[in-house]
């Protein structure tokens, strides 16, 4: 069994209001700020036999559904 | 009435449904209240039971199918295309429209078919989070631009601008980064731009005329072909000019609501070409 966490993030270049409306709170706490970008995590638990099977899948999900190519880069990360 | 002797009593429309979306109540009597015999369906039953083939139009309504989780749209795409997508690709191909308001736009997105450039269903757009970061939902000022490839929009002159309500939280048209200039293009060259946010003077503009952001002020468009279209504002909200929010205001009150000639239009084309 294999824990696979993708992390889904915007693209470089693509407006990232979530982020920026996050530095301007943080700013307005009181915290020097230079950048925040907002990502998205799915923690998925596949059964499957090898490290490369669940990279080669999540990576089809990704293709699928999880990432919409246009705007997200996406990283799998297999433990 | 068409060739054939087709009435608006003898077109079925299939408003597709499930978790999460909402005005389709307002679709169904969009429809109804026009003659036509709108109907109900649960994807559920589509898949199962029921035959894309026995409609002549199908509707994605709005809403947040299955709590916009993941996308907005991209769960109700990924359950249409693991299940539908022969029935649909037939049924685009032989020219049925599919409409797609609000929700049902980023579903239409999301699931390749609109822009539709390569009639591959290949993602090749998106609609992202608004530049505000949050739910943006006000009266909405739209001009038409198209030329008379939109099945949906027909019976509207080119430049007219009507006033639908848009709620979305994420409606930003947006192309790929490296591409955009090239698929404006080819929107432009397809006639496949149908509505553009607008001021009050019919010019574009920016926030908050322009609710979310979106590239070239795009509200709403079509495919090529012209028989599949997405709009984020909700034309089944105005049906009626008392529903219109300057309605007391205004000396417009016989008038038909700005919604209602996108149903009219649809059931036009289908009493003509079926």
């Amino acid at each position: 069994m294999y824990h696979v966490d993708v992390i889904i993030n915007l693209k470089k270049g693509i407006a990232d209001p979530e982020g920026v409306n996050t530095k301007k709170a943080l700013g307005m706490l009181g915290f020097k700020v230079k950048d925040v970008s907002s990502a998205k995590i799915f923690r998925i638990t596949l059964g499957v036999k090898n490290k490369k099977d669940a990279e080669k899948k999540v990576g089809e999900m990704c293709r699928k559904l999880l990432a919409n190519p246009v705007i997200h880069d996406y990283k799998i990360m297999v433990k | 009435m068409g060739e054939n002797g087709m009435k608006n009593s003898d077109i079925k429309i299939c408003i597709l449904r499930i978790e999460g979306t909402n005005c389709e109540d307002e679709m169904y009597y969009s429809f109804e209240r026009l003659g036509a015999k709108p109907e109900l369906v649960h994807l559920k039953q589509l898949i199962k039971r029921k035959n894309l083939f026995d409609y002549h139009c199908l509707m994605i309504p709005g809403g947040f199918s299955t709590g916009d989780y993941v996308r907005a749209g991209a769960i109700f795409a990924a359950l249409i295309k693991s299940r539908l997508v022969k029935e649909i690709k037939k049924f685009v191909e032989e020219g049925y429209p599919v409409g797609g308001v609000c929700n049902g736009f980023q579903v239409l997105v999301e699931l390749g078919l609109l822009p539709g450039f390569d009639r591959k269903m290949n993602v090749e757009a998106v609609l992202t989070i608004n530049d505000s970061n949050r739910f943006e939902c006000r009266p909405t000022l739209l001009k038409h631009e198209n030329n008379g490839n939109s099945v949906f929009t027909k019976k509207i002159k080119k430049g007219k601008i009507l006033m639908l309500p848009s709620a979305h939280a994420e409606g930003k048209f947006l192309f790929p980064k490296n591409r955009e200039k090239k698929y404006l293009k080819r929107l432009i060259d397809n006639d496949q731009i149908v509505f553009r946010y607008v001021n009050e003077k019919g010019e574009c503009a920016g926030y908050p005329w322009n609710p979310n952001g979106s590239f070239y002020n795009i509200a709403g468009i079509c495919n090529p072909e012209g028989n599949v279209f997405g709009m984020m504002p909700h034309p089944e909200r105005v049906f009626y000019r008392w529903q219109h929010p300057d309605w007391t205001r205004t000396n417009l009150k016989n008038l038909d609501g700005d919604g209602k000639v996108v149903f009219e239009s649809v059931l036009e084309y289908i009493r003509k070409r079926f």
